[in-house]
């Protein structure tokens, strides 16, 4: 028992990548039909996950610097590919984040998903699976297999089970801008790889030894322009977000809300982790544009909000602004914005998840997302409009939740960075609480004008039962934030001073060394072939 | 003047020994076997035949010896090609048995003639002399000119002999000349002399004659393997060709097409890299873009895949082009692990037909994914490995030839290639999107499954996951296979 526990305990996160997949084959073998007990089984195999994953935060040692639960072999010796696995106070934030969710999807789905359901759950757990694993991968080709890994099933559940009408036109979009912008990613990791090797002879994928090689500043530009991009894409970025409104209306419930809970965190986490650790000084250079970026996307967004007439999109483009605040956040390049970056991920989870659960809910009811057929809810579904609103004040950032925190410090960090960033970036916060606002009394408030809602029925108790969590997390988080920034202080404080460790060697070795590939210009000897790279 | 008796070893060609008695007793069983059940016979007596072959190639792996004064070789690079041809070999009789049957070709020349090409696929991959090369390539190509046009019923399949035959011979035309241009220049037919000779006489590195011997070579070869330009014939012969044959002659003809391709231009070509290499990129670019770009447009599954098949040999000769130890690794790994993910999705496109009735539009596909769900499921783990979605071996083969060219220097040419293999999930999604999005247009149903055919499909999946989660083997044995080329 003792020696089962012990290897429970040295392989949590492999263990955590592949019960899933473990989920997944069970589920394959069951009988298509019985949807009960494919959902129960969906359930337990989700719950565990989130109970497996819950020792991660208790043992975390909050003051080791480095990674924790490293897992360590060979996979591809020949390349120095390696099954390197680890997290710090980052993105084990967002395994929970992750583990949490998907249950919370799961229950969701229970009466939304009445076709296929043995498919939708497979689809869910594989991407489970995705996800964890590209958040606990510490070898870049490890992590890029995993990215890879969470298209699919993500393509299936917005086109399988997403809204008839555009739902596959969704779907390739999807898919296609995320392939586009990681196979250049592919480039660049291959071309890291090489200067590595050059520079230190060590074949290694593995990115907490490659964060250490220094690279030419020019070589940078291009390697973080395409990582860079692969990420923007994801999180998105302006003016990269054109998938994400099509995307998240078009899937669905469960699917947008791991869209926006954690998939849009992909793109965020892997700034935080790959692109600046890694190319510090292009990151420097590039920090104005990405700062106005995010800036443009933080009003952007919250003005497109104002304007939609469809519940879901108007969530949707929410999501752009929101993940604004994160990228600016994440630039300030202080402790207070890092961390409020960081937070601001997790409170997008759980309060964009929220609000997409939520329409979610009343979707099924009325079958439209219309803001127009609605008014007057609160009088027929009385839990609801609470829910709904104490959601609504989180993704607002009302001081006592936990969206307040994360705007603060970002507004805080944003202003300590450059005042113009901060003063730009506070204006969004005034249009956020008004299109919500807006929409909420659009929806709850005011007279009953269509009889078709006078009839809705409140939330049964599955449906509290997910929404409970969701907003007990809104208050703890709110309250005593304390509890998860103690988890990452250690890690935001290396990542930044990492960062600008790096940025002052300007992508020279610390003792001379070969120079690297890319500098060395047309320095060969053989007849070049037209293939511009001088 | 010395003559000296030829050293015959017949170890060094066993296999291909083998293959061709075999393929001769079929012939006569043919004849003398009773008409029915008989092709189930030899289909089963050629994969026995495929066996023993491969028991035979077994012994040669790692010499390094050569045989028929230097005419042939057995050498890491042939011993691996030669197991890629008889893998090949081996899973199109799986999937022609029950296919020949209702297709009405189960000959007894049907299985024979896939073995002569085997044969000749063989030589070209063991050929160190111009000579033998171009035998290799004759006796794969003339079979394969047959084997296309075995339908005989079927204008499409004749269409498809005719414009391949035609095409082949001009095509060979040129290679034979430009063979013949390198020889009257270099007074060699064995490759290695070739280069040795160039050396010696470096004014013959700007001898037009040789350059122009080049440019026909290049031609001669690009056209077996099907790159643009000379990709014309590829479309109109892989949907006219029995599937079976489509799938043997995208994966065989073009992995031995690659080999005396690699061969020629590395062993006797070398020296002239900087010239040809240039013409090579420019190859590589507008074959991958123009074999992904044309594909988006198909309605034919068997089209798409011919396009498929072009821009795949695009990427190969971005590894070509990368022309180091390691690009040369990559173009076995990926020529063998797009044998496996190649025939397994002909081996689907098969058993989707019945008899009369082929379902070859890309739109019969609609609606399968719940209706036979391990058949679609298969077909979506092929396309996805085609279109290089990790944990599948067709990742890793592109993971290796694009690593082989960033490591040459080569960024815009990696870059190329991997926005093509983005442009490329269009096509290969669109299928998924049929088979799991859509409600089927007409029903298909009676479908019954070939179990050898199910056997082809099985082992594909294997090679796909086996290479793309455990590529770290086969990458170390092609590794090791082409120490003697470089």
């Amino acid at each position: 028992m003792g020696h089962l526990l012990s290897i429970i305990v040295d392989h949590l996160l492999t263990i955590l990548i592949f019960l899933p997949i473990v989920g997944a084959i069970v589920l394959l073998l069951m009988d298509k039909e019985n949807h009960s007990a494919i959902r129960r089984v969906a359930f337990v195999f989700s719950l565990a996950e989130f109970i497996l994953s819950l020792p991660l935060f208790f043992w975390f040692d909050p003051n080791f610097v480095g990674m924790q639960f490293t897992e360590s072999a060979g996979w591809i010796p020949e390349y120095g590919i390696s099954y390197h696995l680890g997290i710090d106070g980052i993105s084990l934030l967002l395994v929970l984040l992750t583990t949490f969710l998907t249950v919370l999807c799961i229950l969701s789905s229970w009466s939304a998903i009445t076709v296929r359901v043995k498919e939708y759950m497979i689809s869910f757990l594989f991407l489970e699976t995705g996800m964890v694993g590209a958040l606990v991968a510490l070898d870049l080709v490890l992590f890029y297999v995993f990215w890879e890994v969470m298209l699919i099933p993500m393509y299936l559940l917005i086109g399988v089970w997403g809204d008839p009408k555009r739902r596959i036109y969704a779907a390739i979009k999807f898919f296609i801008y995320t392939m586009a912008g990681s196979v250049l990613m592919l480039v660049a990791i291959l071309a890291l790889y090489f200067i590595n090797l050059e520079a230190t002879e060590i074949r290694t994928f593995d990115v907490l030894e490659l964060y250490k090689t220094a690279i030419p500043i020019r070589t940078q530009y291009w390697l973080f322009a395409a990582f860079a991009v692969a990420f923007a894409i994801k999180v998105p970025m302006f003016p990269f977000h054109t998938w994400l409104p099509d995307a998240h209306t078009e899937a669905p419930t469960a699917g947008s809300v791991i869209l926006a809970g954690v998939l849009l965190k992909m793109g965020t986490y892997g700034f935080i982790r790959f692109a600046m650790p890694l190319f510090p000084n292009a990151a420097m250079t590039f920090l104005p544009l990405i700062c106005v970026l995010a800036i443009i996307g933080i009003i952007y967004g919250a003005m497109v909000s104002m304007m939609q007439a469809d519940l879901k999109r108007l969530v949707a483009f929410s999501s752009v602004s929101h993940l604004g605040y994160v990228m600016l956040g994440m630039f300030a390049l202080n402790m207070q914005g890092v961390e409020g970056s960081v937070y601001q991920m997790l409170n997008h989870g759980v309060s964009t998840g929220s609000l997409f659960l939520l329409v979610g809910m009343i979707y099924e009811r009325r079958h439209t997302r219309m803001i127009a057929d609605f008014g007057g809810l609160s009088k027929v579904m009385p839990v609801f409009a609470a829910i709904f609103m104490i959601v609504t004040l989180s993704s607002i950032g009302l001081p006592g939740t936990n969206g307040f925190v994360g705007e603060f410090l970002i507004l805080l960090g944003a202003f300590r960075a450059k005042t113009a960033y901060g003063v730009a970036a506070a204006t969004g916060v005034i249009l956020g609480a008004a299109y919500m606002l807006w929409m909420f009394q659009r929806v709850m408030f005011g007279e009953i004008k269509n009889p078709e809602n006078m009839k809705l029925k409140d939330l049964n108790t599955r449906e509290i039962a997910t929404m409970v969590p969701m907003v007990l997390l809104i208050f703890v988080m709110g309250i005593y934030p304390k509890l998860f920034f103690t988890k990452m202080d250690v890690s935001v404080d290396q990542f930044i001073k990492g960062f600008k460790a790096k940025y002052e060697m300007k992508g020279e070795a610390p003792t001379p060394r070969v120079t690297s590939i890319l500098s060395a210009g047309n320095a060969r000897e053989r007849v070049l072939p037209p293939s511009g790279t001088n | 003047m010395n003559m000296t008796v030829p050293q015959i070893n017949f170890s060094v060609i066993a296999p291909e020994l083998i293959i061709t008695a075999f393929a001769l007793a079929i012939l006569l069983l043919g004849v003398f076997l009773p008409r029915a059940g008989r092709s189930d016979y030899l289909g089963y007596i050629s994969l026995a035949g495929i066996v023993v072959a491969f028991l035979f190639t077994l012994p040669i792996m790692g010499a390094s010896q050569y045989a028929f004064s230097r005419a042939i070789v057995a050498d890491g690079f042939g011993v691996f090609l030669k197991v890629i041809f008889l893998i090949i070999a081996f899973l199109t009789v799986l999937i022609s048995i029950g296919y020949a049957r209702r297709v009405d070709i189960d000959f007894g020349e049907y299985y024979t003639l896939i073995l002569f090409a085997t044969v000749g696929m063989m030589l070209m991959a063991a050929g160190t002399s111009l000579v033998t090369i171009f035998l290799g390539l004759e006796t794969m190509s003339i079979s394969i000119y047959v084997l296309a046009g075995m339908m005989r019923g079927d204008g499409k399949s004749i269409e498809s002999a005719l414009k391949y035959f035609l095409l082949g011979a001009f095509a060979t035309g040129f290679l034979l000349y430009g063979m013949a241009l390198i020889y009257g220049s270099t007074g060699s037919l064995v490759l290695e002399e070739i280069a040795a000779h160039v050396k010696s006489k470096p004014e013959l590195l700007r001898s037009p004659m040789i350059i122009i011997g080049i440019a026909l070579l290049t031609i001669g070869f690009g056209f077996k393997v099907a790159t643009v330009p000379f990709h014309m014939w590829t479309p109109d012969v892989y949907e006219g060709a029995p599937t079976s044959i489509t799938a043997f002659m995208a994966t065989g003809v073009k992995a031995a097409g690659f080999a005396g391709f690699i061969r020629v231009f590395f062993s006797a070509l070398g020296p002239f890299q900087p010239d040809w290499i240039a013409i090579m990129w420019l190859l590589a670019v507008a074959t991958m873009t123009v074999g992904n770009v044309v594909a988006l447009a198909q309605t034919n599954i068997k089209r798409m895949l011919a396009y498929s098949s072009i821009a795949h040999a695009g990427y190969v000769l971005v590894a070509f082009v990368a022309g180091n130890e390691l690009g040369t690794a990559s173009i076995l790994f990926y020529l063998l692990v797009y044998a496996f993910m190649n025939i397994g999705a002909f081996t689907v496109v098969i058993l989707l037909g019945k008899r009369e009735e082929e379902n070859v539009l890309i739109s019969d596909y609609a609606g399968i994914g719940f209706k036979y769900p391990l058949l679609a499921a298969s077909m979506t783990i092929f396309l996805l490995s085609m279109a290089g979605i990790p944990p599948l071996g067709g990742f890793m083969g592109k993971f290796y030839i694009f690593s082989a060219a960033v490591k040459a220097e080569y960024y815009w040419l990696a870059v190329i290639g991997v926005l093509n293999s983005a442009i490329s999930v269009y096509y290969y999604l669109r299928v998924t999107v049929l088979m799991y999005f859509r409600e089927p247009e007409r029903e298909i149903s009676g479908l019954s499954f070939s179990p050898t055919a199910v056997l082809a499909v099985i082992v594909s999946i294997g090679g796909v996951l086996f290479m793309g989660i455990f590529p770290a083997s086969v990458l170390a044995w092609a590794k090791r296979s082409i120490m003697g080329l470089m």
